[in-house]
């Protein structure tokens, strides 16, 4: 966990203050709205079709139990009782009014939490591997520079007011679980030969009506230097970005335009012009940050625990503990991914009793400590295995132990007409049918890995230019239509699906996939090869023919 | 079902509203004939041509307090002169989303 200090708390607690001045003023007539606008965005306030929606941002993923009790109170006092979690590590609140706003802000800021630039043309939530830590073979934790970043660019001037929103995402593990290649700026955490820490860093990914897959424009910048590079590459961005057309105006856009030669030589002039000035980090800066995090006062365990060798007689247990316990980089602990996408539910959200449950059992099992990921699910990532047995008892009491972690139900999905002004078709019931079409665990199982992204626009909230089936939700004369894509994915390999054929109704796209599917168990070499590979082997023909050839 | 985020252009089909949400709590209102504005659509102020729609709008506009982000959405007047939702973007305004929420309201 890391320990805000005082000047951290003082500007949560100012911005609350002057955002309670705004709102007054807003209500009173004396701010019209296009004036309040830009000031709500910048605190995480929309609009969406039923009412304001209130996005609360989530530093790389982590949160304390306090906060996530305070998430829950939120839910509870402001809202309907719950949050829906999304893929950038924020938690939305789709029902919050306008007046009680400062008041929820206020209580949110009690423990630390605030709302500031998760929405705006401004630097958003730095993201990161929601197992930054904890996971084996990272080289170190990301977070400390992640939260370096945030610090940096908070409330900064010159990052206010963007072209475009701006998302920055860094992991520093080899399987790349912050989905970097799809960000503005991604940033993969390598050592050089002298294993001095540092970054390759990637820019211009994106999804949105032009998807890119983001490119490498330096292979290493020294810690020390990251801040003066990634100013660099945001004054280009803000010298050279459209701000005449906001289709255009996202970084990726300048990076395709400029391409990726000139667009890294401009930023390299830049940076020799800044990289020896204050903004060169000290040793000591990283080493307060990191000072700041605290990690659990982990026991010397046993790699099997008489615990969990019992418990494996129990088939459930088992499905449970294979699909949703990752190892841990310490020995006799686990990393334990909370799936929020129960069979029929909608994807991501949890209730105030599930968060408040969810604390409770972190302060018991996980040191106090609960990360939220881009997938839309929650993990405890510090469990230690004698404990899996106990934990799943109570996880299943709280519908939270469905054992479909990375498998075809595990599905990631945008609120979706149902909530979005944005969108042109819903997402979750599409979604929802489909966790009903594969609940069954051994068939999910049979399957494999399956990653499913639904959009409800092209706006491309869900991710599903890079699932491994994208779904993306039209409308064509006043119907929902879904086009589907296939053989995308997220990790460090990744690609843009391609369009399988014309878009099918909403009460075909079940159908459609289970068809993809059973294209794919016929035509996979053997049971291990996943269905991306089958796809990247094949291409999209022999699962074109097999949707359409009776459509 | 374009989003009106998105419209260009007003484009009067048939009988229309004015929409909106209301300032202070964000709910779905409608904009009355009475200058005004209602949660319930069957108070909706009807407009049927381009230029009633614009003033309509246009009024709507000028009512920035009492509710914001104001656009013409189509309705459609039953022979008992029950007014519905348009299109099912309007339909889910109105009824709220169309999955279960996992709270019961």
């Amino acid at each position: 966990m890391y320990a805000y200090d005082e000047i951290d708390r003082t500007l949560v607690n100012e911005r609350v203050s002057e955002f309670r001045d705004q709102v007054k003023r807003r209500l009173s007539g004396e701010l019209t709205e296009d004036e309040f606008k830009i000031l709500r965005l910048q605190n995480g306030v929309y609009l969406q079709l039923h009412a304001y929606m209130f996005r609360v941002a989530i530093p790389y993923g982590t949160l304390a139990t306090n906060q996530l009790r305070a998430l829950a109170h939120v839910a509870r006092k402001y809202d309907r009782g719950y949050g829906h979690f999304t893929t950038r590590q924020n938690i939305q609140f789709n029902w919050i009014k306008l007046a009680e706003l400062p008041d929820a802000l206020a209580d949110l800021a009690k423990v630390g939490i605030h709302a500031m630039q998760t929405s705006g043309n401004n630097m958003r939530n730095v993201t990161s591997d929601q197992w930054a830590g904890v996971a084996p073979g990272e080289i170190e934790d990301p977070r400390i520079w992640s939260e370096l970043i945030r610090q940096h660019t908070t409330l900064h001037p010159e990052f206010s007011f963007l072209p475009r929103k701006f998302k920055i995402a860094i992991t520093a593990s080899d399987h790349d679980r912050a989905a970097i290649k799809i960000h503005d700026i991604g940033l993969r955490l390598i050592k050089n030969e002298k294993g001095e820490t540092g970054f390759g860093v990637l820019v211009g990914g994106g999804l949105g009506r032009t998807p890119f897959i983001a490119k490498t424009i330096k292979h290493f910048v020294h810690g020390r230097d990251i801040l003066s590079y990634i100013e660099a590459i945001l004054r280009v961005y803000n010298q050279y970005g459209r701000r005449d057309n906001i289709y255009k105006a996202r970084i990726k856009i300048l990076v395709h335009e400029l391409g990726t030669e000139k667009f890294s030589r401009e930023v390299e002039e830049e940076w020799q012009h800044i990289r020896n000035s204050l903004l060169q980090i000290d040793d000591e800066v990283i080493e307060d940050i990191r000072s700041r995090f605290t990690y659990p006062a982990y026991e010397k365990l046993p790699h099997m625990p008489d615990e969990l060798r019992q418990a494996a007689a129990d088939r459930d247990f088992e499905a449970w503990r294979k699909n949703s316990v990752a190892p841990h980089k310490v020995q006799g602990y686990s990393i334990v991914t909370i799936s929020l996408k129960p069979t029929g539910g909608p994807p991501g959200d949890a209730t105030a009793e599930q968060m408040d449950a969810l604390a409770d059992l972190a302060d018991k099992y996980s040191f106090g400590e609960i990360r939220v990921g881009h997938e839309q699910n929650l993990a405890l990532p510090h469990v230690a295995k004698r404990d899996l047995p106990a934990l799943w008892k109570s996880l299943d009491k709280l519908g939270l132990a469905t054992p479909n972690v990375n498998l075809i139900t595990d599905i990631i999905a945008c609120p979706g007409l149902d909530y979005c002004s944005l969108a042109n078709a819903r997402s979750i019931p599409i979604a929802q049918e489909l966790t009903r079409r594969f609940a069954n665990h051994e068939l999910a199982n049979l399957i494999g890995r399956l990653h499913i992204n639904i959009s409800g626009c092209i706006n491309a909230c869900g991710h599903h230019h890079v699932g491994h089936i994208g779904i993306l939700g039209v409308e064509k004369n006043g119907e929902e239509v879904y086009q589907i894509t296939i053989g995308g994915r997220a990790d460090e390999s990744a690609a843009l699906g391609n369009l399988i054929g014309p878009g099918v109704k909403f009460d075909e796209v079940a159908d459609v996939v289970e068809d993809i599917v059973e294209a794919y168990l016929a035509l996979r070499e053997r049971p291990e090869e996943l269905f991306i590979e089958t796809v990247k082997r094949l291409g999209v023909e022999p699962f074109k023919e097999r949707v359409y050839a009776t459509r | 079902m374009t989003s009106p985020l998105e419209q260009k252009k007003i484009k009067i089909a048939g009988p229309s509203v004015v929409t909106a949400n209301r300032t202070w709590d964000g709910i779905v209102v409608y904009r009355t004939a009475a200058k005004g504005w209602s949660a319930d659509l069957s108070e909706a102020a009807i407009v049927r041509n381009s230029d009633d729609a614009k003033a309509l709008l246009a009024e709507s506009v000028a009512d920035d307090v009492g509710a914001i982000g104001p656009y013409i959405a189509p309705v459609q007047v039953g022979e008992d002169g029950k007014i519905e939702p348009g299109n099912l973007r309007e339909q889910i305004r109105r009824t709220g989303v169309t999955i279960g929420q996992p709270v019961q309201v």
